[in-house]
């Protein structure tokens, strides 16, 4: 007696034929192009909130001090105006660093405006302090009255307003981030859903057969989830990988502007120093599209069913 | 086993506005379990409606059926897969899948009620033999003849041994021979124990093998069993 082989057994879970129904290229290469573009709109995430990241402990952690006349005496306590201020600013809460600028580092400021003579002027120039921030908060009104009651007419810049536009402007960019992502999500469920829409009335009489043989709608459904979970799984690996190397070209671009940036970095190094998030989401495209393929499949035959009895 | 109470039938229920007209008007009998019962009339009198009405492929637009013990109209939509899985169905043409081996479409009802592969395997294979086709387990429908087909189609409406067996003019596409032998195949399943339901306008073969008739005339019932 010939009992049923392996290749027979293996058409066993295509009851409803769908493999035929809902094949070829169209299915997976749509949902690649959206892995893509999620991929991409990901990048665009993880690079505003890294910028958004770089702004704030660079810059925003940031004040420049200008002592004008800074030999002169100050009011108090004994000495330069420019000591006072240095002394006051480095017992100050919340400051890491001061630093008072050189000659040669202001010239090298004012070089874009007053050329190379800038360190030869005869103009009386106030002294430029850097001043680094740490975690704490720093009264920065309780310092600026300090400092004028030590030497008058010493300027504090907090970097405040550049600071609250740039994070304005980081923001914006991960809102259109997040907004591409969700609109890439709801094109992959339409198409998802179209595609399972054509599959069910490819095979609306293999359905009726089997729901007449007392198939019930989540076999039904499970069958059509299952295939659409495998060819969008196989569109978001697809996609997932091709992002790679648009990710590789995007961490070329970017490379002059990191901190630890080097003249020539290989592509090897370029992998490396791509963001560990970016890594996750092209490891997690082919699991959120196989969950979306999966939970439209269900939902778009689920629906449909309920016009059988 | 079957009870209809007045029931009527309207493809696209009763909603709208231009409600399509009525197949099937006031059908009331009672089929008790074990009896077998020809189904007559004209093309167009009804019959496969009121066989759709017994497998469950449409639900009554009025009146009151009982299949099996439950009555439909009460048995919430979840529950009646259970209930189709207990009546067999032969159709005139056949509705193979056409893309399932003779052993894969035979097979089906039993991998839907769950049963342990084993098993399957051994009451298809068997069952598929006792109908002549023990050769051809693993050839695609499109590769049998209509005789052949026929007998996969029977095959497959008895193989979980239904207590309801419903043949829509199941001898539409046979010469005299097979279809004498589809009728003791239909005669033994009886004497077991199943409630057989043929539809035929087959009068020599109903002359043949005498038996309780419903006949339905214009959608309506003209003669009990």
């Amino acid at each position: 007696m010939k009992v049923p082989s392996a290749s027979a057994r293996a058409s066993l879970s295509d009851e409803l034929g769908l493999r035929r129904a809902l094949s070829g290229w169209m299915l997976p290469l749509l949902v690649a192009a959206m892995a893509l573009l999620a991929a991409l709109s990901m990048a665009g995430w993880v690079g505003s909130t890294a910028l958004s990241r770089q702004w704030h402990e660079g810059a925003g952690a940031a004040l420049t001090v200008q002592v004008p006349r800074p030999m002169e005496p100050a009011v108090k306590p004994e000495g330069t105006r420019l000591a006072a201020a240095v002394a006051l600013l480095s017992a100050a809460r919340g400051v890491a660093s001061v630093h008072v600028l050189t000659d040669a580092e202001l010239a090298e400021l004012l070089r874009p405006w007053l050329g190379d003579s800038a360190g030869q002027l005869a103009l009386p120039m106030p002294a430029v302090v850097a001043v680094k921030l740490k975690g704490a908060a720093v009264d920065l009104g309780a310092l600026g009255r300090t400092l004028e009651e030590s030497a008058p007419g010493t300027m504090l810049e907090d970097h405040g307003v550049w600071m609250r536009r740039l994070s304005a402007l980081a923001f914006g960019l991960q809102a259109c981030a997040m907004l591409a992502l969700v609109l890439v999500c709801g094109i992959a469920i339409a198409v998802i859903s179209v595609a399972t829409r054509a599959g069910l009335a490819a095979r609306r009489d293999a359905i009726e057969i089997v729901h007449g043989l007392g198939a019930t709608d989540g076999f039904i459904a499970g069958r059509f989830a299952r295939r659409a979970m495998l060819l969008a799984a196989s569109g978001g690996l697809v996609g997932g990988l091709a992002a790679i190397p648009m990710f590789v070209a995007l961490a070329a671009f970017a490379a002059p502007f990191a901190d630890n940036a080097r003249p020539a970095m290989s592509v090897q190094d370029l992998l490396a120093a791509l963001p560990l998030p970016l890594w996750g989401c092209i490891g997690a495209l082919p699991a959120v599209a196989a969950a979306i393929g999966f939970a439209t499949a269900q939902m778009t035959v689920r629906r449909w069913l309920r016009h059988l009895p | 086993m079957v009870r209809f109470e007045s029931v009527g039938l309207r493809y696209g229920g009763n909603g709208g506005q231009h409600p399509s007209p009525e197949v099937l008007h006031d059908i009331s009998f009672e089929l008790p379990e074990g009896m077998f019962c020809w189904l007559r009339g004209a093309s167009g009198a009804g019959k496969t409606s009121l066989l759709r009405l017994m497998y469950l492929a449409v639900l009554p637009t009025s009146g009151r059926l009982t299949l099996l013990g439950a009555d439909i109209g009460r048995t919430p939509r979840a529950s009646l897969p259970r209930l189709r899985r207990r009546i067999g169905v032969v159709f005139q043409d056949f509705r193979l899948l056409a893309h399932l081996t003779a052993f894969e479409n035979v097979a089906l009802p039993l991998r839907l009620a769950g049963g342990a592969e084993a098993q399957i395997r051994a009451d298809v294979t068997e069952l598929l033999r006792w109908v002549g086709l023990g050769r051809k387990l693993h050839v695609l429908p499109r590769a049998l003849s209509g005789g052949e087909q026929q007998r996969v189609a029977i095959a497959r409406a008895v193989i979980a041994r239904p207590r309801l067996l419903l043949a829509d003019e199941p001898t539409g596409n046979m010469d005299e021979e097979q279809a004498e032998r589809l009728m003791v195949l239909l005669r033994e399943l009886n004497r077991i124990g199943t409630t057989v339901v043929v539809a035929s306008h087959n009068d020599a073969l109903m002359n043949r093998h005498p038996a309780a008739a419903l006949r339905l005339e214009d959608g309506r019932l003209v003669r009990g069993a």
